[in-house]
C-alpha cells in the first residue's frame, strides 16, 4: 500500500479543475500549470526510486483488496513511463506558452492539457482492465477537445474522422471487455492473467486476445494507422507534440501490458500477429515518411515507424528485446516530443510547412538547425544519443529469436527515418532562402525548451548504463508476469 | 434467452456499421450511437441473463443479478453520452463551416 501512486493522477486532475475557474487569467493559468508539472516530475522521480528500492508498489483504492476493488499498480515499467511522460509534458507545456496563442489559452487549453495527462498517467498506473478503458476515454475526450480547439475548417474535418475512429475502437474495447468477462469472470489484470494461465489460452481466449490487439492497435497506430497522419496534421504544433509523444505510446503500453501479463499462454499465436503487424507498420510508415514533402506528414509517419519498431521488440520477446522495448519506448516519448517541437519551430520560422518553399534557415537559426540535425541522428539510432541502446537490444533480441527478416526491416526503417529527417534538414536549412518575406518570429523560448529536452536525450544516451539499472528492472517484470501477480494478489 | 439477445446485438451492430459507412455526418453519428447500444446489450448479455432479483439487498432474495456488468454499462453509457454530445456539436459546427454534411464533398474541398 502506497498512497504515492495516486498522486500522479490526482495532481493534474486537481490542477485541471482549478484552471477551469481561471478562464481569463492566462498568466495565473500558466503559473499553476508549471507548478503542477514540476510537482509531478519530482513525485514521479520519488516513485521511481521507491520502486527501485522496494519493488512493485500497489494501492488498493478505498481499502478493498484486489480482485474486488480497483488496484493501482506501480511497477518499474509504469513508473518510468510516468516519469518520462511528466518530463516531456512539462517541456511541451513550456513550448505551449510561446506557441499556442492567447485565444486558445483562454478557452481552457491548459485544463484540457491536464485532463489529458490524467488519462495518460491513469492508463499507465491502473491494474484493472475496465479502469484502463475509463482512463483511455479521459485521455481521448481531452484529445478531441484539444484537436478541435480553434475550430478551423481543417481541424473540424479531421476531428470528425479522429472522433469516429476512436468511438469505434472504444466500442470494440467494451465488447472485448464483455467477452473477456464472460470467459474469465474478472476485470483485475493480475487475476485475469492467473485464471487464463490456469485454464490455458483456448480458442475463445485467442479470439479475445486478437480483439484487444485490434483495439489497442487502432489507438497506437500499429498497422491500423490510417487515421493518424491526417488527424495529427490538424492541431497546432504544441498539441501535435503532446499527441505524438504520449497518445500512441499509451496504446503501445496497453499492447505491451496485455501481451506480457494477460495473454501469455500462447505466445506463438499472439506474437505472430504482432510481428506481422509490426513489419507492415514499419514498411508502410517508412514509405509515407519518404514520400511526402511537407513537414507535418513526414513527422507523423515517423511516429508510425517507431510504433512498428517497438511492437517488433515486444514480439521478439526475449529478455534483451523486452529491455530494449522499454528503453526505446522511453527514448521515443522524449524524441517524438522534441521532434514535433523542432518541427513546429521550423514551420514558424519559415512561415510554411512545404519543404519546396523553404531554404537557407541555417544562417538565421543555427542552433535550431543543428539541434534538428542531432535529432535526426538520435531518432535513427546513432551511438552517442539515446536511440542507440534500445535499438541494439531490440535487434539483438530479434536475431536471437530467429526473426531475421524483421530485424532487417527494422534496420532498414532506421535508414529511411534518417533519410526522411535529413531531407527536412537539407531542404529547410541549406540552399538559398526563398524570395518571399520571412516572418519575424521570436523562437528563443521554444529553442530553449527544445535544448532542455535535448539534454535529457543526451543524458539517456550517455548514461545508458545508469538508465539500464532501472530499465532492466522494468524488463524483468515484463518477462516474468508472476512477479506482478504476486505483488498485486498477495495477502 | 441469450441467443435472442445475441441476434439483437448482431442486428444493432450491422445497422450501426452500415450507417457509419454512409456519407452524411448525421447518419454517421446515429450509427455510432447504435453501435454503443449494441455493445451495452452485449455486456449485459455476456454476463449472464439468469433469473434473480434486482441487485438491491433490501429484496432479501435467494439470488441476485450480477451487479458488476450493470455498473460497467452505467459507466459506459455516461461516457458514450458525453462523446455523442460532443460529436453532434462537432457535426453541427462542421456543417456550418463547410456548408455541407456530405463527407465526400468535405474532402474534395481540400484539394
Amino acid at each position: 500500500m502506497n498512497n504515492l501512486l495516486v498522486l500522479p493522477i490526482l495532481i493534474p486532475l486537481c490542477t485541471a479543475v482549478i484552471l477551469m475557474f481561471l478562464k481569463e487569467q492566462v498568466l495565473l493559468q500558466r503559473f499553476i500549470s508549471i507548478f503542477s508539472g514540476i510537482l509531478n516530475l519530482v513525485l514521479s522521480c520519488v516513485l521511481v526510486s521507491r520502486i527501485h528500492e522496494k519493488g512493485i508498489q500497489t494501492l488498493h483504492m478505498g481499502g478493498w483488496a484486489p480482485p474486488y476493488g480497483i488496484v493501482l499498480v506501480g511497477d518499474m515499467f509504469a513508473a518510468l513511463l510516468v516519469l518520462t511522460a511528466s518530463a516531456v509534458s512539462l517541456g511541451i507545456l513550456l513550448y505551449s506558452f510561446t506557441s499556442i496563442g492567447p485565444e486558445r489559452e483562454r478557452f481552457y487549453y491548459y485544463s484540457f492539457f491536464h485532463f489529458l495527462l490524467v488519462g495518460v498517467y491513469g492508463s499507465f498506473l491502473t491494474g484493472d482492465i475496465f479502469n484502463l478503458f475509463v482512463f483511455f476515454e479521459v485521455m481521448l475526450i481531452s484529445s478531441y477537445a484539444m484537436i478541435s480547439l480553434g475550430g478551423t475548417k481543417h481541424q473540424l474535418r479531421e476531428t470528425a474522422k479522429y472522433l469516429l475512429v476512436n468511438i469505434v475502437s472504444s466500442t470494440l474495447f467494451v465488447a472485448a471487455v464483455a467477452y473477456q468477462y464472460a470467459a474469465v469472470g474478472t476485470l483485475n489484470m493480475a487475476q485475469l492473467s492467473q485464471r487464463i494461465a490456469e485454464t490455458g489460452q483456448s480458442g475463445v481466449l485467442n479470439v479475445i486476445a486478437v480483439l484487444f490487439l485490434t483495439v489497442f492497435a487502432l489507438k497506437a497506430g500499429l498497422f491500423l494507422f490510417f487515421w493518424l497522419p491526417g488527424a495529427y496534421s490538424a492541431p497546432s504544433s504544441a498539441v501535435r507534440a503532446l499527441f505524438g509523444a504520449l497518445l500512441t505510446k499509451v496504446g503501445l503500453y496497453a499492447i505491451i501490458r496485455t501481451f506480457t501479463l494477460i495473454f501469455t499462454s500462447d505466445p506463438h499465436f499472439t506474437n505472430g500477429w504482432i510481428a506481422w503487424m509490426a513489419a507492415a507498420t514499419m514498411i508502410l510508415g517508412a514509405m509515407g515518411a519518404v514520400a511526402y514533402n511537407d513537414i507535418p506528414r513526414i513527422l507523423n509517419y515517423n511516429v508510425i515507424i517507431s510504433v512498428g519498431f517497438i511492437a517488433f521488440g515486444l514480439s521478439a520477446g526475449t529478455p534483451d528485446a523486452l529491455d530494449g522495448t522499454v528503453y526505446y519506448l522511453l527514448h521515443d516519448m522524449l524524441g517524438k516530443g522534441l521532434m514535433f517541437i523542432l518541427g513546429g519551430l521550423i514551420i514558424a520560422a519559415a512561415g510554411t510547412d512545404r519543404l519546396s518553399s523553404m531554404g537557407g534557415l541555417i544562417k538565421r537559426y543555427p542552433l535550431l538547425g543543428w539541434s534538428f540535425f542531432a535529432l535526426a541522428l538520435t531518432l535513427a539510432g546513432i551511438p552517442p544519443f539515446s536511440g542507440f541502446p534500445g535499438k541494439v537490444l531490440i535487434i539483438r533480441g530479434g536475431l536471437d529469436s530467429g526473426m531475421l527478416t524483421l530485424s532487417l526491416i527494422g534496420l532498414g526503417s532506421s535508414l529511411l527515418v534518417l533519410y526522411s529527417l535529413i531531407k527536412v534538414f537539407r531542404l529547410a536549412f541549406w540552399g538559398n532562402p526563398p524570395d518571399r518575406e520571412l516572418p519575424k518570429v521570436n523562437l528563443k523560448g521554444g529553442t530553449a525548451v527544445a535544448a532542455g529536452l535535448f539534454v535529457l536525450v543526451i543524458v539517456m544516451g550517455l548514461g545508458a548504463e545508469w538508465v539500464n539499472t532501472y530499465v532492466s528492472q522494468a524488463g524483468e517484470v515484463l518477462g516474468s508476469p508472476w512477479l506482478y501477480i504476486e505483488a498485486v494478489l498477495k495477502e | 434467452m441469450e441467443w435472442m439477445m445475441a441476434v439483437a446485438v448482431g442486428i444493432l451492430f450491422t445497422v450501426g456499421v452500415y450507417l457509419i459507412l454512409s456519407k452524411t455526418l448525421l447518419r454517421i453519428v446515429l450509427g455510432t450511437s447504435l453501435l454503443t447500444h449494441g455493445v451495452h446489450l452485449l455486456l449485459l448479455t455476456l454476463a449472464g441473463l439468469k433469473k434473480g432479483a434486482a441487485p438491491l439487498l433490501g429484496n432479501e432474495a435467494e439470488a441476485y443479478a450480477d451487479p458488476l456488468p450493470q455498473a460497467l454499462i452505467l459507466t459506459s453509457i455516461v461516457i458514450s453520452f458525453g462523446v455523442t454530445a460532443f460529436f453532434f456539436v462537432l457535426a453541427y459546427r462542421a456543417y456550418q463551416a463547410h456548408g455541407t454534411d456530405d463527407m465526400d464533398s468535405v474532402r474534395e474541398e481540400e484539394q
